[in-house]
């Protein structure tokens, strides 16, 4: 009996290796810094924008409006520079310019690579919709797709900038696929372009860049996956940089402690809006690798207290030593009022400040506790 | 093709009858998809709760005289009403219902969609949500196939804090559905769409009452009844137990596992008609006509009955995934499918 069922026409892959592990942190750590510890604070990424960069961008897109491309590249210029020095001024030691040029996660990075086509807008649910795009060659790298971004953003910041990349998993599971035989062919060529595109932001001087992996949540058991695309992404990238991955809104269980064998510097992991409640999965085996701990909920408008933000990174401090901890809220700010958003962040600086010298004072000591310890 | 054709040609005294249609859930036009996201708002307050003004009335009355007329251009046999007001995918029925209250958004399936949680606090009464849709689709088609998730689905898709246990529950969502049904206008076809027989099968018993939960909605029509399961094949018990249930047809999704569906059918058999998912739902890529027939046929030359009374030929999957122009190819090439079939006998 046949069992081929009659397909339509499909294409290709590749391979690649692996990367050590490295020691990159202490380059962010600011000269001025006071405390002996230092526990790293950053955002995810994504932060409000003005509602005038949204004005800016309908404007551009209705023709029969007098908005050139250069009035929109000014409007999001000064909307990048205002809110990398709102980070700064929250005191944040490592940057975004809350990605105030990039309308979503997939679209943003489908624009610019070859072998995507839109084909209007999909459903994510009521009347939410994104343009989902769809794979319809070999995908192949055209422009640059972040260059200009960091540029701009570390010419105006003061302090470090990092830069967040969707991931190659995520691009390809977000996708309509249409050229590639599976899923995993179309995260691996897609990998080799995010490999290509940090080579040339490494080159243009970035240090820290995160990968975004949401998609790893939602399907878990493609973790290997996620891990050949890493392999992929880190071949070749200086052992001075600093690479970080972030995933959100899943069963960290289902996936740890395979991430662990992932060839990046740090976990950027989502644990405050679930209270908690998944620490216990990172206890054991031992997290060896540099923990972004979530210590605000990126979807819940109340802002936390210092001693709130202090008791969740005393969470993180159970899980890594202080110079393997970052603290950052759970995900991407950009859904919370502005004001909000804001307060988060200085809050959660005011926190890790105190919190370092707490330890520095010895009056906080660092107590990593076994799981069955724990109640 | 030589082949094909000799063998349709022996076959052609008794040959299956071809029926193309779909398992609805369709996408909005993208008219409506700005009207109404300007009207209704974008949290999951503003969605559907089943007593909406004129202005949103209006709205998806323009809606779906648009998408009853595009599947009479595109030549299905069956037309839908498209449920596009179904914000909330296949648990509709119950998040519009008042024992009903709604809950956070949740995962639809293993999709980056959600939909609200309908949390069940009170008796499942009488509604007639869905019949006011029929009535609406059935002024303008006379060939009308009306959808509903079968019973097993929406318990599924639900949360109980009202009946009890999974039993009670079960039973008390198929007497509701069974009463929705018997409200209907005349209808051709009804489709019970069952993916969670697959993708969260029944254990032991609740197989068996999974299959009476269908009997018991089934009676409520003498329209046929189809029970389309998809996002893969169905567990062999699974499968033998609704086997068991008195509908004209069971549905295979071929698209993500034709090997296990044939396996069944050959296995256990199947009922005297099939539906057969044969176009992807959730992806751009368009099947040509020719693709589709091609594997009507294959599917007919490896299984050993190899005749049906009618072979639905539909999409794996609602619709609703897709982008609008894409969506609307696919219902041109189903149609064209089932003529393609019909000129070669």
């Amino acid at each position: 009996m046949s069992s081929e069922i009659p397909e339509e026409s499909r294409s290709s892959e590749r391979g690649g290796t692996t990367r050590e592990q490295s020691d990159a942190r202490s380059q962010f750590e600011p000269p001025e810094h006071d405390n002996d510890h230092f526990i790293l604070t950053t955002v995810v990424g994504s932060y409000p924008k003005p509602k005038w960069v949204d004005r800016a961008r309908d404007l551009y897109d209705d023709p029969d409006a007098d908005f050139d491309e250069k009035a929109l590249e000014e409007a999001q210029n000064d909307a990048s520079r205002l809110i990398t020095s709102e980070h700064e001024r929250a005191g944040l030691d490592v940057v975004v310019d809350g990605e105030m040029r990039r309308n979503e996660m997939v679209e943003y990075f489908a624009h610019r690579i070859d072998g995507y086509e839109f084909n209007g807008p999909v459903k994510v649910w009521g009347h939410n919709y994104f343009d989902k795009p769809s794979v319809v060659s070999e995908v192949e790298y055209d422009e640059t797709w972040l260059v200009d971004e960091y540029e701009f953003t570390s010419e105006v910041a003061e302090r470090p900038v990092k830069v967040p990349i969707t991931g190659p998993y995520t691009l390809a599971s977000w996708s309509f696929n249409e050229a590639y035989d599976d899923e995993e062919s179309l995260a691996y060529d897609l990998a080799d372009l995010v490999n290509e595109e940090i080579e040339k932001l490494v080159d243009a001087g970035a240090r820290y860049i995160q990968i975004d992996e949401p998609a790893l949540a939602t399907t878990p058991d493609d973790h290997a996956i996620v891990g050949g695309c890493l392999e992929r992404i880190a071949d070749g990238i200086p052992d001075d940089v600093y690479l970080g991955l972030h995933v959100c809104y899943g069963d960290y269980s289902r996936i740890y402690p395979e991430i662990l064998e992932f060839p990046v510097d740090e976990f950027d992991l989502e644990l405050a809006n679930g209270d908690y409640d998944q620490l216990d999965v990172f206890r054991d085996p031992e997290f060896t690798a540099n923990l972004a701990l979530g210590v605000t909920d990126a979807h819940d408008a109340t802002v936390e207290s210092v001693e709130e933000i202090k008791a969740n990174i005393e969470k993180g401090l159970e899980i890594v030593p202080p110079d393997q901890l970052t603290v950052s809220p759970d995900c991407g700010l950009k859904l919370l009022p502005r004001e909000v958003a804001y307060e988060k962040m200085a809050n959660m600086v005011q926190a890790a400040r105190e919190i370092e010298a707490e330890l520095d004072s010895g009056e906080l000591e660092v107590r990593r506790t076994p799981v069955s310890a724990d109640d | 093709m030589e082949n094909i054709k000799a063998q349709h040609t022996i076959r052609s005294g008794t040959m299956t009858e071809r029926i193309a249609t779909t398992p609805g859930v369709f996408p909005l036009p993208d008219w409506a998809k700005d009207d109404l996201s300007d009207v209704k708002g974008h949290q999951k307050d503003d969605l559907i709760t089943g007593d909406e003004g004129p202005e949103l009335a209006a709205i998806y009355d323009d809606a779906r005289a648009e998408v009853v007329e595009g599947q009479q251009d595109a030549g299905l046999d069956r037309i839908v009403e498209g449920q596009l007001r179904w914000d909330d995918m296949l648990a509709h029925p119950l998040t519009v219902h008042d024992s009903v209250e709604t809950g956070g958004i949740v995962r639809y399936y293993d999709n980056n969609n959600f939909y609200r949680d309908p949390i069940v606090v009170d008796e499942l009464t009488f509604d007639g949500d869905v019949a006011s849709e029929l009535e609406a689709a059935s002024e303008l088609t006379d060939d009308v196939q009306a959808v509903l998730p079968g019973p097993y689905s929406l318990a599924d898709l639900a949360t109980d804090e009202y009946y009890g246990d999974n039993e009670e529950f079960l039973a008390g969502v198929a007497d509701f559905l069974a009463g929705e049904v018997a409200a209907f206008p005349d209808v051709e076809t009804l489709f019970l769409l069952e993916p969670s027989l697959v993708t969260n099968a029944p254990g032991d018993e609740t197989d068996a009452r999974a299959s009476e939960a269908i009997d018991v909605v089934a009676e409520a029509t003498d329209a046929e009844v189809v029970v389309h399961t998809y996002w893969g094949s169905l567990d062999e018990k699974v499968h033998a137990h609704l086997l068991d249930a008195d509908v004209d047809a069971v549905g295979y999704d071929l698209v993500t596992d034709h090997e296990g569906s044939l396996y069944n059918v050959n296995e256990y058999g199947t009922k005297d008609s099939v539906a057969l998912g044969l176009v992807d739902g959730q992806n751009t890529l368009v099947e040509s006509s020719e693709t589709i027939a091609e594997r009507v046929e294959w599917f007919e030359e490896n299984t050993p009955v190899n005749e049906f009374d009618t072979a639905y030929l539909t999409s794996n999957t609602e619709l609703f995934y897709l982008p609008y122009n894409k969506f609307e190819a696919k219902l041109a090439a189903l149609a064209e499918a089932a003529q393609v079939q019909e000129v070669r006998a």
